[in-house]
């Protein structure tokens, strides 16, 4: 059996201790709701979670290999961009 | 930024929750809970009744797990493996409190053996032991009549259970409030599939008309509910599926496809009655 018709989902977990949802892997489903449960059910089998994104994988836009280059390498020798000069207070949490 | 932050699955091991019910359970299901007999409960009942549901969960937990590697995609494989996961928990807490309530229902072992009295109970009783109901022992048949079974059986099951939090033993009530959860799962997973199915294809609902027939008969035989038909009525009307015309079946003694499966599943145990797994 094959699952070719049914579009692909990129899956979002945000863990118990975690800020953010990240991204965990993807899989097929028949629709929105049915993907949330997919999601549930192939990533969250270990307690990993407490909040999930699902996202048709067709939606994301996302840039292109071919591009590092231009978008990447400019940032590359401005190290003055990072915030290392400055001391950060202890109790400033999730920097 | 902190590696845990990373990483969904950071953490994970940071106590013993990745034990299902604490470290200490993975030998004793009931370890730390008090398991003796409440004034007024009959002790021989208690364990009759703890057979009966945790009977039924063990049987449709292995008929589920027949669908592991088969099922249609990897998701639906891993959906269906994890229902059947919970309910081996269920029937693994309900056979030991059965055992605990009424050691005299443990199937007598060969001296030196460590097979625990779940483990008993499960792999060396007979087929006419076995309290299930006939629905859960049916043979599988297609995706759609497993769809159709799951539903049916975890709305009853759902709709007991929370009445089972006014029950008077304490380890009945931990067993129900665990399981309301599960359960409450079970029947939306199913429920969401089963109008999936209905809207589909003329195939997918010709499929789940037959399975759906198949099932039906068998939704009272332990007792007609009506919180848990209300519910079903919903799912039916939002799928657009008319009931199907069948009259109910009454509990008669287990078909032989119980003895088939037991046969399977008990095999590898019945051969190493001393064995350690």
């Amino acid at each position: 059996m094959t699952n070719s018709d049914w579009p692909l989902y990129e899956v979002f977990v945000r863990s118990k201790r975690g800020l953010n949802h990240v991204h965990v892997g993807s899989l097929h489903a028949p629709d929105d709701a049915m993907a949330l449960r997919h999601a549930r059910d192939v990533y969250t089998r270990r307690s990993e979670g407490v909040s999930i994104w699902v996202v048709r994988s067709d939606t994301i836009t996302a840039s292109s290999p071919g591009e590092k280059d231009p978008l990447f390498a400019p940032s590359g020798d401005k190290v003055y961009r990072h915030p290392t000069f400055y001391d950060i207070p202890d109790n400033v949490p999730h920097m | 930024m902190n590696d845990d932050h990373d990483s969904a699955y950071a953490g994970l091991l940071v106590d013993d929750a990745h034990w299902a019910f604490g470290e200490a359970a993975h030998d004793d299901p009931l370890a730390g809970m008090d398991t003796s007999i409440p004034a007024g409960v009959d002790a021989t009942e208690l364990a009759s009744y703890c057979l009966e549901l945790g009977d039924d969960a063990l049987v449709l937990a292995h008929r589920l797990s027949e669908w592991c590697g088969r099922a249609p995609d990897l998701e639906e494989d891993i959906a269906l493996s994890n229902i059947a996961l919970d309910l081996l928990g269920q029937a693994r807490l309900l056979l030991t409190r059965a055992a605990t309530a009424d050691p005299s229902v443990v199937p007598p072992l060969p001296d030196g053996s460590p097979v625990p009295p779940e483990d008993a109970l499960a792999f060396f009783r007979d087929d006419h032991q076995f309290r299930n109901t006939n629905l859960v022992e049916l043979p599988n048949g297609d995706f759609a009549e497993t769809i159709c079974r799951v539903l049916v059986w975890a709305t009853y099951r759902l709709a007991l259970f929370e009445r089972l939090a006014a029950h008077p033993d304490g380890v009945v009530r931990a067993v129900a409030a665990k399981g309301v959860k599960e359960l409450a799962y079970h029947r939306d997973f199913a429920a969401q599939w089963f109008v999936t199915l209905a809207r589909g294809t003329e195939e997918s609902r010709r499929r789940l008309h037959t399975g759906l027939a198949q099932v039906w008969g068998y939704r009272h035989q332990r007792g007609e509910d009506a919180v848990a038909e209300a519910v079903l009525a919903e799912v039916l009307a939002a799928a657009g599926v008319a009931a199907p015309d069948v009259g109910p079946v009454a509990t008669s003694s287990h078909t032989e496809h119980l003895s088939r499966m037991l046969a399977e599943m008990q095999v590898v145990a019945r051969a190493h009655p001393r064995g350690r797994w």
